[in-house]
């Protein structure tokens, strides 16, 4: 049976600020659905991506978020990680001194540790195959391995790398926080591309955007917009076309007031 | 009705003349060391104990107990064996050009590699070369890089080092494997070596140096010399590390002379000791030189570590670079104090220097005071000091890909690290010292 993740009613603000920025978000996304959120900027879409990810930064008040019936909220960022939660970081931190490849192989080892506790990780040369075929198969140059995390790699490099991150870990369901942002069209589409090789029947994504264009290469079963903390509209693709032509301007009006 | 009396001694290092009389008889040592000696015995006495003096004043190591920290060691039977292993692995592949191993001040553990020696290159105990090499000894010894006016400890080690190494590369020659040298302790007590590192015009080494001693409860004091001389167009890789036990105080003197168009890659690692107070010099004295300084320390519980640097420029044409990497968790302090100096009319120098702070936790004390004292006008020189902690925002990046907290906190720390370990130019040693600093963060 396909795994969902299962957002109720969620509340949020930021840790030490009152100002509520998730204000009931709901919703579901099973493991082989695309799902594109977009929404006007500040209306919550990134807070929604770190509050699923266990963010320390924010507070959650109120609801529940569930992955295959188990309670993330309870869980650190690590375990809901471990549990099959995946999130392509806006702007990925540099991480001096780390490389890729041995960051990704202490998470890969990280999960091999929870099955069993006695296991000595992931012998070095399987782990070399395995991401010599992950690098392959994203058309990533193999040196990246070798490269410290993020530290000097640019735009449309940072965001391979989170997509490389995702086809290595293999998570059930994938947030990808505006992983088009900051790319020229090139980049997008080797980024897209990235993502629509590892999207499928094993894996749910909720691809969160600003702008249609990546939804040319990206094609989602249901598009979502969110506004004021809130999914405000749902519906299929042709929703996002709807916001590609009008802007956000009628949703700003037809939900301005609920806001207030 | 019982009267008190209360002698008072003052806390001071127990060493007297007779000592140093003592060891010139016991080595059968020539004239011109017996005065050399004496002669940096007379300083030492005629200089106060440091304390207010600027680089001095943020310095206490008034909990030093002189009488157990400086009383006499006599070597007990200890042999290679008791060091431990760690320590006396090959530095690359399973050949290197040459082991000194030391314990308790006496030499236990001699090779040089055949091919070195059919060179010319001396690779020795220093006692020995002085019988051996007095020539070279008697040139280099305390004549050009540490002299016993540099400070009282120095003037105390000038009188009063009773083991140590000779390194010697003739002019024109190439030491291609690297060099190590142990000095280990498994007794506490006054411990007073010299290094002493001659590399001439256009020649070559790479050097390790170990520093470690047995843990203990009873104090021990290390007063060090280290003297590194790089003759013109010559190159020398030089490590130093220091993991002495935690009732340890060093009190050391290095300094590099670098010649014309020479090059000098040092790298000093400080992890170990109660205190640490370490002058490390670079005098680039020939135009075209380049002397990188580079050091990382790891203090925690109780440690201060005081590393006074200085890159003085006395040529034009030169550059320096130092970077140093610390951190400090629990109590612990350290301090970096820093200094680029250049004579006038030394035009085109480009110094640099850096120290880059990890605070690891509330209580620890981290201080940076870079320098510089320049009398040229054009001269490219810069300094900073940076201090960080350990970002949340890190640390939840690593944690969102399934690494525990724990262990997203040495990976974090590591890799501060790394940067400067990578200088080291032997893997192992890396690995050996990534491992250190990973027992460190939890212990």
């Amino acid at each position: 049976m396909a795994v969902e993740l299962q957002i109720r009613n969620l509340h949020a603000h930021v840790e030490g600020d009152d100002q509520p920025i998730l204000r009931g978000v709901n919703l579901t996304i099973r493991q082989g659905e695309i799902h594109a959120l977009m929404g006007p900027n500040g209306s919550g879409k990134s807070t929604l991506a770190n509050v699923l990810m266990g963010n320390p930064t924010y507070e959650v008040t109120e609801g529940e978020v569930l992955l295959d019936g188990e309670n993330m909220l309870d869980m650190e960022a690590d375990e809901r990680s471990r549990a099959g939660l995946f999130l392509a970081f806006q702007y990925p931190v540099s991480i001096p001194g780390v490389t890729l490849a041995n960051f990704l192989r202490h998470a890969l080892n990280a999960r091999l540790k929870e099955e069993d506790p006695d296991s000595k990780g992931m012998p070095i040369p399987k782990f070399a195959r395995l991401l010599r075929d992950k690098m392959n198969l994203l058309g990533i140059d193999h040196s990246f391995a070798g490269r410290y995390l993020n530290e000097g790699f640019s735009g449309g490099e940072k965001k391979r790398a989170e997509v490389l991150q995702m086809a290595t870990l293999e998570p059930k369901i994938s947030v990808l926080d505006e992983t088009d942002s900051g790319l020229d069209i090139d980049a997008l589409r080797i980024v897209a591309e990235g993502v629509n090789k590892l999207t499928g029947p094993n894996m749910g994504a909720l691809v969160i955007t600003h702008y249609q264009r990546m939804l040319n290469y990206v094609k989602p079963d249901y598009v979502h917009v969110m506004f004021a903390g809130q999914i405000v509209e749902s519906g299929g693709p042709e929703l996002a076309l709807q916001l590609e032509e009008n802007g956000y301007d009628w949703i700003r009006e037809k939900y301005a007031v609920a806001q207030s | 009705m019982v009267v008190q009396r209360r002698s008072r001694v003052e806390n001071i290092p127990v060493y007297s003349r007779s000592d140093v009389e003592n060891l010139i008889a016991a080595n059968n040592e020539p004239d011109w060391l017996r005065d050399h000696r004496l002669a940096a015995w007379e300083t030492y006495e005629n200089t106060p104990m440091p304390g207010r003096e600027e680089e001095w004043r943020r310095t206490d190591y008034s909990h030093i107990r002189w009488a157990d920290a400086s009383s006499v060691v006599t070597p007990n039977g200890a042999v290679a064996a008791d060091v431990p292993q760690k320590n006396l692995e090959p530095l690359i592949g399973d050949k290197q050009g040459g082991l000194l191993v030391f314990v308790d001040g006496k030499l236990v553990h001699n090779e040089v590699a055949d091919e070195l020696v059919s060179q010319g290159i001396i690779f020795k105990d220093l006692r020995t070369a002085v019988s051996e090499d007095p020539e070279i000894v008697r040139e280099f010894l305390m004549t050009q890089a540490v002299k016993p006016t540099d400070g009282k400890f120095a003037a105390l080690n000038g009188a009063l080092w009773d083991h140590g190494i000779l390194l010697y590369v003739p002019k024109n020659k190439v030491a291609e494997l690297p060099l190590h040298a142990v000095i280990y302790n498994t007794q506490s007590g006054g411990h007073l070596a010299h290094v002493l590192v001659v590399v001439e015009e256009n020649a070559q080494a790479t050097v390790q140096v170990d520093y470690a001693s047995a843990d203990s409860e009873t104090q021990s004091s290390y007063i060090g010399a280290t003297e590194l001389i790089v003759g013109d167009a010559a190159n020398l890789r030089y490590v130093a590390l220091q993991e002495w036990n935690r009732q340890t105080y060093e009190f050391s003197h290095q300094r590099a002379m670098v010649g014309e168009s020479a090059n000098l890659d040092w790298v000093i690692g400080n992890m170990g000791t109660r205190l640490t107070k370490a002058f490390i010099e670079v005098d680039i004295v020939g135009s075209g030189a380049n002397g990188r300084v580079s050091g990382f320390f790891f203090a925690d519980k109780n440690q201060f570590f005081d590393l006074d640097t200085q890159q003085n420029h006395n040529a034009p044409l030169t550059t320096s670079d130092l970077l140093f990497k610390g951190a400090a968790k629990d109590q612990a302090r350290t301090l970096w104090q820093g200094m680029i100096k250049s004579l006038p009319q030394m035009q085109k120098i480009d110094g640099y220097q850096v120290c880059r702070n990890l605070v690891l936790s509330h209580e620890a004390r981290m201080d940076s005071i870079p320098g510089l004292e320049i009398e040229a006008d054009d001269v490219m020189c810069s300094h900073a000091a940076t201090f960080g902690t350990l970002e949340e925002e890190l640390l939840f990046y690593l944690m969102a890909r399934g690494i525990p907290r724990p262990e997203a906190q040495l990976m974090v720390i590591d890799g501060f690290f790394d940067e400067l370990l990578q200088r080291i130019p032997f893997e192992r040693v890396r690995e050996r010292l990534h491992a250190e600093i990973e027992a460190k963060i939890l212990g």
